[in-house]
């Protein structure tokens, strides 16, 4: 790039007030979420003080109105459905990026693009819908009764699979042409550029795509409360019934009171504590990628 | 340029129309600011219900409004009590410790399990329906059905049909073996109709509209009794419960006369149209 970051010293006052405009607009929306995570905290507190946040991890199951709220098999469940989504997501999204970007024709690129913003675009109760009548009386066939994780992993890869293709393909895009001129002129073939120059290269962009798809799939909430079956439980194997957090605060909090209202927003608390931890970790990347 | 009469005239009307329109809007604005407003709060079953009864309480009384919000029976006795609506809406009878409060029953309304239509099971007894529901019984040929897994449907924490069914049954909530936890009696009939081996249970108003309109699940009867909505009507079905409204003290005049018209004949049509049995008068 030929222009710096950093060069906002301009001496027109233009400048100096839209700066400041900007500015505190910034500042609001980092206030904002302080001020959603202090709710959080505020809500769950009488939770959370005086060792009641061991409850959270040593109580059995999970049962509000007898005073026991283990989120452990929760956590578990969450973290297993998006790491599977991911699992599927992610091969079939960069998939389809190369293709797009390495061996589809010219007129066949832009409505595959068009058919990944579409796809994004669906509401999520949608896909929950489709889930609950399709796929899993398909699952229930197979194996009973189908309200299970595999039924969550699949809705959330579908959901997920655009974000990852969309990044992967830009990051594809950003690929130098010099690299991928260098690599024909050497009499590379097309897979050969593909799996050597322009993959690795591309690979923090991937990889970064791959991350905010994670923070999707944790963060969905409808589709997957109506596909899951919802029963807290650690799963066993996919075809177990398993409950997620959103889904865990959606069921639950229009009839919580007390306790059980608490218990509800410590498990956003964590949530949130997971979420933070990804875009960090998705932050540090994108650092290293840079440097 | 000098202004004829006429001018002027015109100029007078024209400022008159405006003076006009802006003392109506004024009026309309403040007639909109004295609307009296009732709110109800609680059972997503009762709602629909209270929304019906309340459209036509409008029209009978201009310039009420009712306003109804759904939030389950708990929620609508806490806000009777803490004063966040007039009037609580609750799918079940007042608790021993909820007697600060007082309820009036506007429809009764019966708890039916739900089998897919393909399941050829006829009957279930309390017992056999306890044991599936422990996971004592795990498979349909147990109870005289086909080689297929039970799928077993329960409501989550909270939700008054819950309790009135872990209460009819004698179960303690830890006890039950569900394989799918539901939200809403919706949610319950889609997951039983996609699924041949599952048992659920849901308001009979609601599955009986469903089953005369082609979803395939199946009513079933207990105790020997069929579960119909005019077996509910009659009061013989065994798994019943009030609908009530609840309020804390004294009524306010408002919120008597709503009562009052909520409890009386002419909303029969409408209880009945939303698959609840009338109160027996």
């Amino acid at each position: 790039m030929i222009w710096s970051r950093h060069n906002t010293s301009s001496p027109l006052r233009a400048d100096a007030t839209l700066a400041r405009v900007t500015g505190s607009l910034a500042m609001a929306v980092a206030v904002l979420l302080g001020l959603v995570i202090l709710l959080l905290i505020r809500e769950s507190w009488g939770m959370l003080v005086d060792g009641g946040w061991v409850r959270f991890f040593d109580s059995e199951g999970w049962y509000p109105q007898r005073g026991q709220f283990d989120l452990l098999p929760m956590l578990w469940a969450t973290l297993a459905a998006s790491l599977g989504a991911l699992l599927i997501a992610l091969p079939l999204g960069m998939m389809s990026a190369v293709f797009s970007r390495f061996y589809a024709p010219g007129w066949m690129v832009s409505s595959l693009r068009r058919v990944m913003m579409l796809l994004a675009g669906i509401p999520s109760v949608v896909y929950g819908l489709w889930g609950l009548t399709v796929l899993v009386p398909l699952i229930a066939q197979w194996e009973p009764p189908g309200a299970s994780l595999l039924a969550a992993i699949l809705i959330l890869a579908l959901m997920v699979l655009p974000t990852v293709a969309l990044t992967s393909e830009a990051a594809l895009a950003a690929v130098s042409p010099a690299s991928l001129q260098g690599a024909a002129a050497l009499g590379l073939s097309r897979k050969g550029i593909v799996l050597g120059v322009a993959l690795p290269e591309a690979r923090a962009g991937i990889m970064t795509g791959a991350l905010l798809a994670a923070l999707r799939a944790l963060g969905e909430t409808m589709a997957v409360l109506m596909v899951a079956g919802n029963v807290v439980q650690t799963p066993g194997s996919v075809f177990d019934s398993v409950r997620v957090l959103t889904a865990n605060i959606a069921l639950e909090m229009p009839y919580a009171i007390g306790d059980h209202r608490a218990a509800l927003f410590a498990t956003g608390l964590m949530l949130m504590l997971i979420v933070t931890l990804l875009s960090w970790l998705a932050g540090r990347r994108e650092e290293l990628a840079h440097v | 340029m000098l202004l004829t009469e006429a001018d002027v005239k015109n100029m007078k009307l024209t400022i008159k129309i405006a003076a006009t329109l802006c003392i109506t809007v004024l009026t309309l604005g403040s007639s909109f600011a004295d609307t009296q407003k009732l709110v109800l709060t609680g059972s997503s079953t009762v709602a629909p219900l209270a929304l019906e009864i309340g459209k036509r309480f409008e029209q009978r009384n201009p310039g009420i409004r009712v306003d109804v919000q759904s939030g389950g029976s708990t929620r609508g006795v806490n806000d009777a009590r803490t004063g966040l609506a007039d009037i609580g809406m609750a799918s079940r009878a007042l608790k021993p410790t909820e007697s600060d409060l007082t309820s009036y029953r506007i429809a009764m309304d019966g708890i039916g399990i739900i089998l897919h239509q393909d399941n050829p099971v006829q009957t279930l007894s309390d017992d056999q329906i306890r044991e599936i529901y422990t996971g004592k019984i795990s498979n349909w040929q147990a109870v005289g059905g086909e080689d297929r897994k039970i799928t077993v449907v329960n409501k989550a924490e909270g939700r008054s049909t819950l309790e009135l069914f872990l209460h009819h049954f004698q179960l303690n909530n830890p006890e039950i073996r569900a394989h799918v936890v539901i939200g809403d009696n919706q949610q319950g009939i889609k997951t039983v109709a996609g699924s041949v081996g599952a048992i659920g249970y849901v308001s009979i108003g609601t599955a009986e509209y469903e089953q005369t309109h082609g979803t395939p699940i199946r009513l079933l009867a207990m105790d020997g009794v069929a579960a119909t909505v005019d077996i509910v009507r009659a009061g013989r079905f065994p798994l019943l419960r009030p609908l009530n409204l609840v309020i804390k003290g004294a009524p306010n005049a408002l919120a008597l006369r709503f009562i009052t018209f909520a409890q009386s004949q002419a909303v029969d049509d409408l209880v009945t149209t939303q698959y609840f049995v009338p109160l027996a008068r």
